[in-house]
């Protein structure tokens, strides 16, 4: 058994040094489509309407974006603009209106995270446990995985939430003490995704429970979910949820 | 002896059953019952047997326990005047993949069961049941299985042609109360429920675990809280939309399910991928089992609270996370297969590039192996833990990796070989104990035959061109099928008149798995339930759909 502690010194330090420098490491995100370019086909393919075109280039809404790559490598379609950053998150309140100013103290210290899947493919779910991985190890930064509602201070909800987990996730939210946010982690949670809105799933963990920080991507890669857990405590500036930011405001202004 | 004849270790030749043998005997015994129609695909070695409903358990039950056959699925489609039941069966090398047809007018909505010839259909009947409405007569427990009782009208069946799927369906109401049926009856014996949510980062599903105390005596899992009907919303979907859904079945083995569903579209659409895509499809579906089974072993490890031994696995899984993703550009491999080939092409140095990291992080993972198998107190975790022996895992269906880890070396790349596996030497390694630690040396060693399957395609990589070029989607219907890293995915794929999913069907290794797991998990004490499951390595969503 001695063999383990020796191998686990052998291995050395393999944990990022996010949040406090920027993670270089080949391979931690897909990346995302980022405001600019022009692409009228690129629109055209984009399956989930994730692209729309706006006043210089193809603006996306990262509520939907799926990461099919289909703007980027259909051969007839000028390719969009690519971003390989990770800091997606971003805060639901300030998206909807007026930015509200957060309790701070409420989370200053440690934080119990109750993973909640609401019906999501594997593959977030996968994600959010790399969290727990020598690289990412969240344990550094005082986030922990709860294992019941009671002591939570944070739901991270995957999935679309399926009609049969609805009742389950609401009782959940209900048992949590206050304060407590919520971070919907995955584009499957923000809009419903590839599934929803159908007869069995709906359009995202908002039907559902109040959402105070969205995290894009699918599914989104562990520093994104880091960052998400670190824009619902304020230790870290959210992210816009459009490229670029206040789409929506300027859609409406135009029409 | 017939049933040996089934495990693949009996000296090839000794009692060999071709299709073209199988086809003589069923007609001279099942004469006026049954009708061979065609050959379903160029790419299939296999037939469709069009059978009279009556005849069809006698016949399967044939197939299954004298011929050797496997049950991989049973598909129901609503045509305008007939419902087609389609139960697909593979066999050994040359016995092919066998499609029996059942039709009956859409008003009989009646048929007979088979689970008295086959066990491993039951689950599959129970969804039909509840997704269609029919009813297989004879069955013993229809009802609350995808749609739940507590939450949906019995009356409610979505899959049926004029069921909406975009709009909520209306629900029952009042909301009823759902009561488990339990059965042990013995002083101090209680049910400990388990779920939807649980500790840690987990799945949605529900296990009640009936106990008298320390062992649990039987166990239930409830499962399709994360039902999302794909099957349903890809109707009418084209079928780029369609492989979208398919690789989100399960995000864990994307690139199989997406490899199985384009291999179903190409077959409709008569296109073949060129060969490069065939190689290439090769080298990321052994590159997603490597990068799965590394994961599974990190759960297991895990599950037993071996820290150190977690860790070193969780480093490996992600290493080979990020490669995948510095390698096609996202981690699970999404976006990648298209129908007639793949997205992208990779430059030859990067192949080797891959291959070089490939065999570092195997022959770390190697390192883990050789230090688990000297960890006493990990094996007392998992040694004769969780058993399943080989005739019960031959009853209930089961495949991949859990069905190797008791004795029963089925693989469809070897069986049925799709997208050029039939070109690689590899082997499909096979465990007798049918323990948990069968089913942990199974991973090892296949996580060691996918690096060599990726080494040979590098090696033998052709040149040319990755995608077939556009495709003209034209009508029919067709079975595609491939070995995800849990076991035989089988998708089926009807393309309709207006070039549309007319009827999309997936059978997923994972449903046909959880139907046994009620095997290893009873009889063991609760507090080894959490490293059955691990050793299992069941993904929920994958059944759910």
């Amino acid at each position: 058994m001695g063999g383990w502690v020796v191998r686990g010194i052998k291995t050395g330090i393999k944990t990022t040094r996010y949040p406090e420098e920027q993670e270089s490491r080949a391979g931690v995100s897909p990346g995302l489509p980022v405001f600019g370019g022009e692409g009228e086909r690129a629109v055209e393919v984009c399956p989930t309407q994730a692209l729309s075109v706006i006043d210089g280039g193809v603006a996306v809404d990262y509520r939907r974006c799926i990461h099919c790559f289909r703007c980027v490598r259909t051969a007839d379609a000028a390719p969009v603009a690519w971003q390989s950053g990770y800091e997606w998150a971003a805060d639901a309140a300030a998206e909807a209106g007026p930015a509200t100013t957060l309790d701070r103290k409420a989370f200053d210290h440690s934080l119990q995270v109750l993973v909640v899947d609401g019906g999501d493919c594997g593959a977030c779910l996968s994600e959010v446990a790399q969290l727990n991985n020598p690289y990412y190890n969240m344990h550094r930064l005082g986030f922990f995985i709860t294992p019941t509602p009671r002591i939570a201070d944070v739901l991270l909800l995957v999935g679309p939430v399926t009609d049969q987990m609805r009742d389950a996730i609401k009782q959940a939210y209900d048992a949590m003490p206050t304060p407590k946010r919520v971070v919907a982690a995955g584009v499957c949670a923000l809009s419903g995704g590839i599934f929803g809105p159908s007869f069995s799933v709906g359009s995202g963990a908002a039907d559902v429970v109040p959402v105070d920080v969205l995290v894009p991507g699918c599914p989104p890669p562990p520093l994104a979910i880091l960052h998400g857990l670190l824009v619902a405590v304020q230790r870290k500036p959210p992210a816009a949820i459009t490229s670029p930011a206040g789409l929506a405001e300027q859609a409406e202004v135009a029409r | 002896m017939l049933y040996s004849a089934w495990q693949l270790r009996v000296p090839k030749g000794v009692l060999k059953v071709t299709l073209a043998n199988l086809l003589v005997e069923a007609d001279l015994r099942w004469s006026g019952n049954i009708q061979v129609r065609r050959q379903t695909s160029r790419h299939t070695r296999g037939c469709e047997i069009e059978c009279s409903p009556e005849a069809v358990p006698e016949f399967c039950g044939w197939l299954f326990s004298e011929k050797g056959y496997s049950f991989a699925s049973l598909i129901a489609e609503e045509h305008e005047s007939q419902w087609e039941l389609r139960y697909v069966w593979y066999g050994n090398g040359d016995d092919g993949i066998v499609l029996v047809v059942a039709r009956q007018p859409l008003a009989e909505q009646t048929f007979a069961t088979l689970i008295g010839h086959v066990h491993a259909i039951d689950w599959s009947e129970r969804e039909v049941e509840d997704l269609f409405g029919l009813v297989f007569k004879g069955h013993p427990r229809l009802g609350d299985f995808v749609l739940h009782d507590d939450r949906w009208n019995r009356e409610i069946t979505p899959m049926r042609n004029g069921s909406d799927a975009s709009a909520p369906l209306i629900r029952c109401l009042p909301e009823r109360e759902w009561r488990p049926l339990l059965v042990l009856e013995a002083p101090g014996a209680f049910a400990m429920p388990i779920g939807p949510i649980y500790s840690g980062v987990a799945e949605s599903a529900l296990f009640l675990l009936e106990t008298q105390g320390e062992d649990v005596v039987r166990c239930v899992p409830r499962l399709f809280y994360k039902y999302r009907g794909i099957e349903k919303i890809a109707e009418g979907k084209p079928i780029a939309h369609a492989l979208l859904l398919a690789e989100r079945c399960n995000g864990t083995s994307a690139f199989a399910h997406g490899l199985a569903f384009c291999q179903a579209a190409e077959a409709v659409c008569a296109v073949e991928a060129p060969g490069r895509a065939k190689g290439l499809r090769v080298l990321l579906a052994e590159l997603e089992r490597f990068r799965h089974h590394a994961g599974a072993i990190r759960e297991i490890c895990e599950s037993t609270g071996l820290l150190v031994g977690t860790s070193q696995a969780a480093i490996l899984e992600e290493e080979l996370l990020s490669l995948s993703c510095a390698f096609t550009g996202h981690r699970y491999l999404f976006g990648l297969n298209t129908i007639g080939g793949l997205t992208r092409d990779f430059e030859p140095g990067h192949c080797l590039q891959l291959l070089a990291t490939a065999h570092d992080i195997l022959k770390r993972l190697k390192q883990v192996e050789k230090m688990l198998r000297y960890s006493n107190s990990f094996l007392d975790r998992i040694e004769e833990v969780g058993i399943v022996t080989s005739d019960e895992a031959r009853e209930f269906g089961l495949v991949g990796p859990i069905a190797r880890g008791s004795g029963i070396s089925r693989d469809v790349r070897k069986l049925q070989p799709y997208s050029g596996y039939d070109g690689f030497s590899f082997d499909v390694p096979c465990e007798m104990e049918g323990d948990g630690y069968a089913r942990l040396r199974i991973l090892f060693a296949e996580a060691e035959q996918s690096v060599r399957i990726m080494e040979q395609a590098v090696s033998v990589l052709p040149g040319g061109t990755v995608c077939a070029g556009p495709v003209q989607v034209s009508p029919g219907a067709a079975l595609g099928w491939a070995e995800a890293p849990r076991g035989a995915a089988f998708h089926w794929l009807r393309i309709g008149v207006d070039g549309m999913v007319a009827r999309y069907h997936l059978a997923t290794p994972s449903f046909l798995n959880w139907n046994g797991f009620h095997l290893a998990a009873e009889r063991f004490a609760f507090q080894d339930f959490p490293i059955i499951m691990a050793t299992f390595g069941l993904s929920v969503a994958e059944n759910d759909r």
